[in-house]
């Protein structure tokens, strides 16, 4: 994999957004420098969802600006993959994995143009590496969760991005399948694509990012892990919710306070 | 036998009828898929009845009936994605006050026409053998133009439908695409109440495409398979509705329906799908 030339680096200014009446993200702004993984935490409810969707452009801005390479959202929507959550895709519908795959290429095909063979090498190679290239001819509908998983990370690489954002990727699979989601963010990295990672699992977080962002609606601390992780910051996250037992964290999920949806 | 195939077509009204019912029926089935696979199966019937004050219309100013139900069906697609893009009311919904408001209106229309009767059974289960040449010219251009269409957006409605998280990040026009494929859906129905008439417009459109989906995996295979069963089912059902003289609407719908009655037996993905 060669190394991008652009080096994407991401820029959050003082943000406001949410879906109706009060905003559920408030006054939030950090930047990611380039090539850096960044962890994104925070209770249920917290506001990690609607910051990736913010990110990707689905949901508009009410204050405040994100810029990517200096320039404005949607400038570079080309260079940003997105991997949503698992149940937001319709897994009954008649492609098969490869055809997933070859629609990360669409972005850069012309409007009548179809997939050529070069797309198609992308795709099987972004299959290979997520270790699924067995599985290019299967129909969609016979995969597990973490092959699901991984068609869909396959298909963010087949992209090429810059910015890559994936939206709690370790919730409901398998152990494997979240090592090789840890092995390629570490390997692009290396090349210089800047990750941004939403997770319930705070010791992953600790150990396997280069950045941590602490957000409850607000945000709380953004900073190498061991700086975001200190007791007062983890108690004003997550309130009574968390607790750390001779250095590991574990998240009390058990009941996300009632005003939040 | 040879001439029990061939003696329909000793009439040129036969001709036209085989003629419209072949192109309609693979018209359907193409559109139907995108129906199916996207979940709008209530609007295609919607749409169908929603086209009724339009021909009511045309009919009392003594103009042309298809042109009628061609602008109506429009004006009802953009209706109802204006009411639901607006986030206020649910899609189905607005698509439930806005058609049977349509279809309301077009049957007080009609009810003001003194000699109705015939026309609306026609309008509402089809006159395949009361085609005429301007008809059959008609149905085949739009044909021409709505699959071009779909050939034109192939890529683009497949992202819409399977992603539209996708589509939107990729910066595709995705409120256009939508009423794009509103608009088609509208065409597709103007066509389709000259075979199976306003009542059974939404089984053409649906039952191939679904029979089809549960025979195949991919889109294209899809497309194609639902071609094909809209095709046989037009022809069988003309032929059956010749031979044994009943409404040929009725005749497509209840082929269509045994078809899918055996993809269903037979299919593949049976155990993956859930009845709803």
């Amino acid at each position: 994999m060669n190394t991008i030339t652009e080096l994407a680096h991401l820029e959050v200014k003082n943000i406001e957004a949410g879906y109706n009446g009060e905003s559920v993200l408030k006054k939030i702004s950090f930047s990611v420098p380039a090539g850096q993984s960044l962890a994104v935490v925070g209770p249920n409810g917290a506001g990690k969802s609607t910051l990736f969707k913010v990110l990707v452009g689905l949901l508009p801005l009410r204050s405040g600006s994100i810029q990517i390479h200096d320039k404005p959202l949607g400038y570079h929507m080309d260079c940003v993959a997105y991997v949503p959550q698992r149940e937001a895709i319709d897994w009954r519908f008649p492609v098969t994995v490869l055809d997933v795959v070859v629609m990360g290429r669409f972005g850069k095909l012309k409007w009548l143009q179809r997939p050529g063979k070069a797309d198609l090498d992308i795709a099987l190679h972004s299959l290979d590496q997520m270790g699924i290239a067995d599985l290019a001819k299967n129909s969609i509908a016979d995969l597990s969760g973490g092959q699901q998983q991984r068609v869909f990370l396959a298909r963010a690489l087949a992209q090429k991005p810059h910015i890559l954002l994936l939206d709690e990727p370790f919730t409901g699979v398998d152990a494997g399948t979240q090592e090789t989601t840890m092995k390629l963010l570490e390997e692009l990295q290396n090349i210089g694509v800047t990750s941004m990672v939403s997770t319930h699992d705070l010791n992953m977080a600790a150990t396997r990012f280069s950045q941590v962002l602490l957000i409850n609606r607000k945000l709380i601390a953004h900073g190498k892990p061991d700086q975001v992780f200190t007791p007062e910051n983890l108690q004003i996250g997550f309130g009574g919710q968390v607790l750390s037992m001779q250095g590991v964290m574990v998240v009390d999920e058990c009941c996300p306070p009632d005003d939040l949806h | 036998m040879i001439e029990f195939i061939t003696s329909p077509f000793t009439y040129s009204f036969m001709q036209r009828g085989f003629l419209a019912a072949l192109l309609v029926g693979v018209l359907c089935s193409v559109v139907g898929v995108y129906i199916v696979l996207r979940g709008m199966a209530f609007l295609g019937d919607a749409l169908a009845h929603a086209i009724l004050p339009g021909v009511a219309i045309a009919y009392l100013l003594g103009g042309n009936l298809i042109l009628g139900a061609f602008v109506a069906s429009i004006v009802v697609a953009i209706g109802i994605g204006f009411f639901s893009s607006e986030g206020t009311i649910k899609e189905d919904t607005a698509i439930g006050i806005l058609f049977s408001a349509a279809f309301a209106l077009g049957v007080a229309l009609i009810s003001s026409i003194r000699t109705y009767a015939v026309d609306l059974t026609h309008i509402l289960f089809g006159n395949v053998l009361g085609v005429s040449e301007k008809d059959l010219i008609f149905t085949a251009v739009l044909t021409v133009i709505i699959l071009l269409i779909v050939a034109v957006n192939y890529k683009q409605f497949m992202v819409i439908s399977f992603d539209p998280i996708l589509a939107s990040m990729m910066r595709l026009p995705v409120q256009f695409l939508r009423y794009l494929m509103l608009v088609m859906l509208g065409l597709t129905v103007v066509v389709s109440i000259q075979t199976v008439g306003v009542g059974l417009a939404a089984a053409m459109l649906v039952t191939p495409a679904a029979s089809a989906y549960l025979l195949t995996r991919r889109m294209p295979s899809m497309m194609i398979v639902s071609a094909i069963i809209g095709a046989i089912s037009s022809l069988v059902g003309l032929y059956i509705s010749y031979y044994i003289n009943i409404a040929s609407g009725s005749a497509i719908v209840l082929t269509a329906t045994l078809i899918f009655l055996f993809a269903f037996a037979f299919s593949p993905r049976r155990s993956k799908i859930s009845i709803s």
